[in-house]
């Protein structure tokens, strides 16, 4: 129990340490950023429908 | 008298520059003939039994790419002195750094699967049971990280590089028409119009170039080898050599099975040497050990990049110039890799096919955002200082990252929905 209270622990610690990013936020990189979280969001839409139709044929 | 001065004057620089390469030389060469893993040979051998020389240029075409995204993480790591995992917590915070994380490993342990298929594949035709090829690898790549020293480990890399050249002599054996090659294979055609199968197939190969383990990888091995500012052009020079090298091995592939089986349908190149082996033995042999060593020159690299990342984000000692004592969980998140990725092959109906689907679907993912945080990081003039990306290098870096986010989507979702780009 220890050690996942020790690791929870240090994921905290890691957290606060990168809590603020250090990189100037530019227009160009939060656009970057943005784009990437719209890409990242569509492909994960896309793994769940083709998941769902997977099971769907496999029923 | 002149001439003689010049002469020693030129051979000693020369001789100084070959030495100051031989010491830096390492990260560049082995990252990228690791590159070639047991994947990446399938790949080719495809290549070569579909198209036969056809798409030689396209494999050309990808020195200057893999060059020009690998060379960035030199930079960055010889000036930060910071693994890629660190440098993306630090820059861009904990979500972008965790989404990195925890993607570079789902992606290194499924890649790490196909590399022990792969290996497993290549010693049964040797009559080696897989049992045996497992523990075997894993007792090796003990012996070869456990020294604790980067310099050995780095050696020994190397010498698993040089095995990758046995494809040379390979394609010589099989009397390739030079005529053939250069006509069909240098200029640049698209054997009968943009199909899907062709499209697949060059997205195989540019994925089997760039992969998101190599962005990692190499700049966690700039840090661990300790180079510096001064070592970054020699570090660069490394990472030429390392793409011509991958590129002209995967040339040879296709030689081979463009030669022996062209029109043969291939779906992984232990099936291609095993019918090698029927045509021309030595050939066939030849390829089943060049797989082997492709598939342990990929785990080596594969599972390091892990642990160090790991290392990197959760302040562990990580390096390989530390031993057991001093370095634990460095060591124990290397080889828990390890096992539990070796440990799938021996599985009896494994979905090693399902593995493979989504081993592509996931470095999807990952490598267009290790891609665009790659330039963001190398145009952050406060941390790059003169190294930071100018105006040329980020028209070309940026058009290549842009090419290959769009193909590798287009890869991605074709690899889910195959019916899709019909």
């Amino acid at each position: 129990m220890s050690i996942v209270k020790q690791f929870m622990a240090k994921i905290r610690e890691i957290n606060t340490r990168y809590a603020k990013p250090k990189v100037e936020m530019s227009p160009v990189i939060k656009l970057s950023l943005a784009g990437l979280r719209v890409y990242l969001l569509v492909l994960v839409l896309l793994l769940l429908y083709k998941f769902i139709t997977v099971l769907q044929v496999a029923r | 008298m002149d001439f003689f001065s010049t002469f020693y004057y030129r051979t000693k620089q020369v001789w100084k520059s070959t030495k100051m390469y031989l010491a830096i030389a390492g990260p560049g060469l082995v990252v990228m003939i690791a590159d070639n893993d047991a994947g990446g040979i399938t790949t080719y051998a495809a290549t070569g039994a579909q198209y036969g020389y056809h798409l030689i240029w396209f494999l050309l075409l990808l020195i200057p790419i893999a060059y020009y995204v690998q060379e960035m993480t030199v930079r960055l790591g010889a000036v930060t002195k910071r693994g890629h995992a660190e440098a993306i917590f630090e820059s861009f915070g904990a979500f972008w750094g965790w989404f990195s994380l925890l993607d570079l490993m789902i992606v290194d342990w499924l890649t790490l699967v196909t590399e022990f298929v792969g290996m497993t594949a290549a010693l049964k035709i040797f009559g080696v049971p897989a049992l045996l090829t497992v523990v075997g690898v894993i007792g090796l790549m003990g012996i070869i990280v456990l020294n604790g020293r980067y310099w050995t480990w780095e050696k020994i890399a190397l010498g698993f590089c040089l095995l990758n050249l046995v494809y040379v002599p390979a394609a010589f054996m099989v009397n390739p028409s030079v005529k053939d090659i250069v006509g069909n294979g240098f200029i640049p055609n698209l054997p009968g119009g943009l199909s899907n199968e062709l499209f697949f197939l060059l997205m195989a190969n540019i994925g089997t170039t760039i992969a998101p383990w190599m962005l990692f990888f190499q700049q966690s091995s700039v840090v661990d080898k300790g180079l510096h500012e001064k070592d970054i052009k020699m570090g660069k020079a490394d990472t030429l050599l390392g793409a011509v090298i991958t590129v002209f091995v995967a040339i040879f592939i296709v030689v081979v099975t463009g030669t022996l089986l062209k029109g043969v349908p291939i779906d992984d190149a232990s099936t291609a040497a095993v019918m090698l082996m029927k045509m021309n033995h030595l050939t066939g042999t030849l390829l089943a050990i060049g797989l082997f060593d492709a598939g342990l020159l990929g785990a080596i690299c594969i599972s390091l990049a892990s642990s160090w990342a790991f290392g990197e984000i959760f302040g562990w000692a990580h390096s390989l110039n530390t031993n057991v004592k001093q370095a634990p969980w460095f060591y124990a998140s290397y080889f828990f890799t390890l096992i539990t990725a070796g440990v799938v092959p021996l599985i009896p109906g494994a979905p090693l096919v399902l593995i493979t689907l989504f081993v592509q679907v996931i470095a999807v993912t990952l490598l267009p955002a290790a891609l665009v945080f790659l330039i963001l990081l190398l145009n952050d003039k406060k941390t790059m200082g003169d190294y930071v990306n100018t105006p040329t290098q980020n028209w070309i870096t940026g058009g290549i990252v842009v090419g290959i986010i769009i193909l590798s989507t287009l890869y991605g979702v074709s690899a889910l929905f195959p019916n899709l780009l019909k």
